[in-house]
């Protein structure tokens, strides 16, 4: 059975993480800078960002392993002042998977059950159903030293989640897996996260894993969020250059504001003309400049005598062959900057020659406008 | 090597062939590890095969005669003189062992987890009592635990004792408080290396499944730990069962060793079969002592889990 959409899936609102004006220094450093977020209860939640952002800084507050220099964090209601990382309803999977070593794979996942003096056999069970969860029944018995990674890292997974935690917190779990495995589990673990229902909190430098499981994205930079949205969103409308440009390739262009209201925004362009957009949510207008973006995948190449209601001419000047796709240069009389096309190959334009002049078809509604 | 590589071709060897003997990989090895090799044969391989040899020969006065028997280890084992050495000896050893390991690790476990940016530095200053020579050391325990000693005054100033207590110099008691601080360095350093290389975000794993501070260190640090232990106990264990400078100062009659034994016999009593009788006895044991502590130790960290 396919799965349902996302927008479909029933959402629970309850907030599940509150975090307010969260601030941690080191020094007059500030690894995070006055963040606030709310993450829902089952929800799937990535906290997107490059490297040294402060991802790991919020997440280990969360798990109880820092604390916020100023501000509040609670989980499931509760807040999360002075109470110890032992004792918070959260679980971890660790970067380096952290599997003791002198333990076999049964005697890891049972770890945190001990404290708990459950009888054997249900003791028994439960580590017997984590293993099952990550596919890895049959190996309790192997010690951690005779694991592959990508089996360090479903024990890692499989201990956390036998605890029955309210969050699952993931610090870049799949980051040392290569290519493949990494897309295979990032499937699988979407698909425990809709199994078990538990809230996870994922950290990661990677676009399209964010894009990929995440219900919503909260993207950072320099220790500030930036936007909090759905992957669509994120990727569709981002709140800024500096977003748009670490989710993907983004063509920017520059824009004059014509008119400004409530939810749209009129802007002229040099190539697009004059465009009305909607207006970004946390558009702050900054004089009359703005930045018009578009996804290379968002235009295309028109063929032959076809024409289309919205179209820019231009020559391309570069090409590059990726494959299943072909990325096209495109010089626009005008832009101070050529376009950067994405077309896939079924039409042949891993042939187009360099130095042709063609048109390129697009969309209005793919056009976004942006603070600079 | 180079130099050699380079020079002449030799006699009858090619310059290649010769080459790739000089490369080849156990020839290397036996190149490097051979001063090593000749310096344990020599001073220790031929001395071991000499007292061995002495041990099944017969003292005859100032002759040694060469025909083979066992009676100097059966006096080495039934005497009872010998028999209660060794065991105080081996008793003495044993809890010099305990206690080194009981104080080193405490410290070796503050260097390791809250030392900082310091902790060269605190292994440095652990060294500092070791600049003096080791019979200084002895001497100045003789000072503290004597009859008009610092501990007595003390007790007596404290008004706690009338008379200066003679209990606490000249019997076991007083070598194993010696011996014991005399190798507390020693514990310290292989406790602390194995320390350093416990993966703290092990330790954060535990709290992070439950654990207090206290059982995260039980079943995590000190299991991962035990190799660390394991290495402190057998420094300090193997070399103490046969000092005889520290029985010899500070444990008076009650606290002779089996190694005072041994030097008697190789001195005085002139007695070189039976000493070296009593040498092999001693050094047997303390093998089968050291293997069992090794097992002990692993015994007790798989129970931990
Ligand atoms: N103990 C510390 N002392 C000083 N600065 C620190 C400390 N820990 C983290 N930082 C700084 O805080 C910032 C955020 O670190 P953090 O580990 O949260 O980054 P990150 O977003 O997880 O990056 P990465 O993707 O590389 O893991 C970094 O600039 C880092 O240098
Ligand atoms: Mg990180």
């Amino acid at each position: 059975m396919p799965e349902r959409p996302r927008s479909e899936r029933p959402q629970l609102e309850r907030p599940m993480i509150e975090i307010h004006n969260v601030t941690r220094s080191y020094g007059s450093f500030k690894a995070l800078d006055d963040a606030s977020l709310t993450i829902k209860e089952g929800e799937f939640f990535s906290l997107l960002g490059p490297s040294g952002c402060g991802k790991t800084t919020l997440l280990r507050m969360i798990a109880g392993f820092d604390n916020p220099t100023s501000g509040l964090i609670s989980v499931d209601g509760q807040s999360m002042q002075g109470i110890p990382a032992n004792r918070r309803p959260t679980n971890m999977v660790f970067q380096s998977y952290a599997i003791f070593p002198h333990l076999n794979v049964e005697q890891n996942v049972a770890y945190g059950l001990k404290r708990l003096k459950l009888a054997g056999s249900e003791e028994k069970r439960r580590v017997e159903e984590a293993l099952a969860q990550v596919s890895l029944t049959g190996l309790g018995k192997r010690l951690a030293t005779e694991l592959s990674g990508g089996q360090r890292q479903r024990v890692a997974l499989a201990r956390a989640l036998v605890m029955r935690p309210k969050v699952l917190l993931l610090d870049e779990p799949l980051s040392a897996l290569d290519k493949k495995l990494r897309e295979q589990m990032q499937v699988e673990l979407r698909r425990l996260q809709q199994a078990v229902g538990i809230t996870f909190v994922l950290v990661t430098h990677d676009q399209y894993e964010a894009l990929a499981m995440s219900d919503r994205i909260a993207v950072m930079f320099g220790g500030r969020i930036a936007q909090v949205a759905s992957p669509k969103e994120i990727y569709q409308r981002p709140v800024n250059r500096q977003v748009a440009d670490f989710l993907g390739g983004m063509n920017f262009v520059k824009a004059e504001i014509v008119e400004e209201n409530g939810a749209s925004l009129v802007v002229d362009t040099l190539g697009f003309g004059r465009v009305k957009t909607d207006k970004p949510k946390a558009f702050v207008r900054n004089g009359g400049a703005a930045t018009l973006g578009i996804r290379p995948e968002r235009l295309r190449v028109l063929w032959d005598n076809a024409t289309a209601k919205f179209e820019v001419a231009g020559k391309v000047v570069e090409r590059h062959y990726f494959g299943e796709i072909t990325h096209l240069i495109v010089e626009i009389p005008g832009l101070e900057k050529p376009l950067s096309v994405t077309e896939t190959n079924d039409f042949g334009a891993d042939d187009i020659p360099v130095g042709t002049s063609i048109r390129l078809a697009y969309d209005p509604d793919a056009l976004v406008a942006m603070a600079d | 090597m180079t130099a050699a590589a380079e020079g002449a071709p030799a006699f009858g060897m090619t310059r290649a062939r010769r080459n790739a003997l000089l490369q080849s990989e156990s020839v290397q090895g036996f190149a490097l590890i051979s001063p090593t090799f000749l310096y344990a044969l020599i001073l220790l391989v031929l001395p071991i095969l000499v007292v061995i040899a002495h041990s099944f020969w017969t003292q005859n006065y100032l002759t040694i005669d060469r025909t083979f028997t066992l009676e100097n280890y059966r006096a080495a084992l039934t005497e009872p003189i010998y028999r209660d050495l060794l065991w105080r000896s081996l008793y003495i050893s044993l809890m010099v062992s305990f206690f080194t390991v009981v104080l080193a690790y405490p410290i070796a476990y503050f260097i390791s987890f809250h030392g900082g940016r310091h902790k060269s530095l605190w292994l440095f200053l652990i060294t500092i009592p070791f600049w003096t020579s080791y019979l200084l050391r002895v001497m100045s325990w003789k000072v503290i635990l004597g009859y008009n000693g610092v501990l007595n005054s003390g007790l007596m100033g404290l008004g706690l004792i009338d008379e200066p207590s003679t209990a606490l110099l000249y019997n076991s008691s007083a070598v194993i408080i010696t011996l014991t601080h005399a190798w507390a360095a020693f514990a310290i350093l292989p406790i602390f290396v194995s320390l350093e290389k416990v993966d703290r975000t092990l330790v954060e794993a535990a709290t992070d499944l439950g654990d207090g501070p206290i059982r995260s260190f039980l079943r995590v640090t000190l299991p991962l730990s035990a190799p660390g232990i394991i290495s402190a106990a057998l420094i300090v264990m193997i070399p103490t069962v046969g000092d005889y400078v520290t029985p010899k100062l500070v444990g008076g009659k009650d606290g002779v060793m089996i190694a005072n034994a041994i030097q008697a016999q190789f001195g005085k009593a002139s007695n070189w079969p039976l000493g070296a009788a009593l040498s092999v006895t001693t050094m047997l044991i303390v093998t089968l002592m050291a293997g069992a502590t090794v097992v002990i130790i692993r015994a007790a960290q798989r129970l931990a889990r």
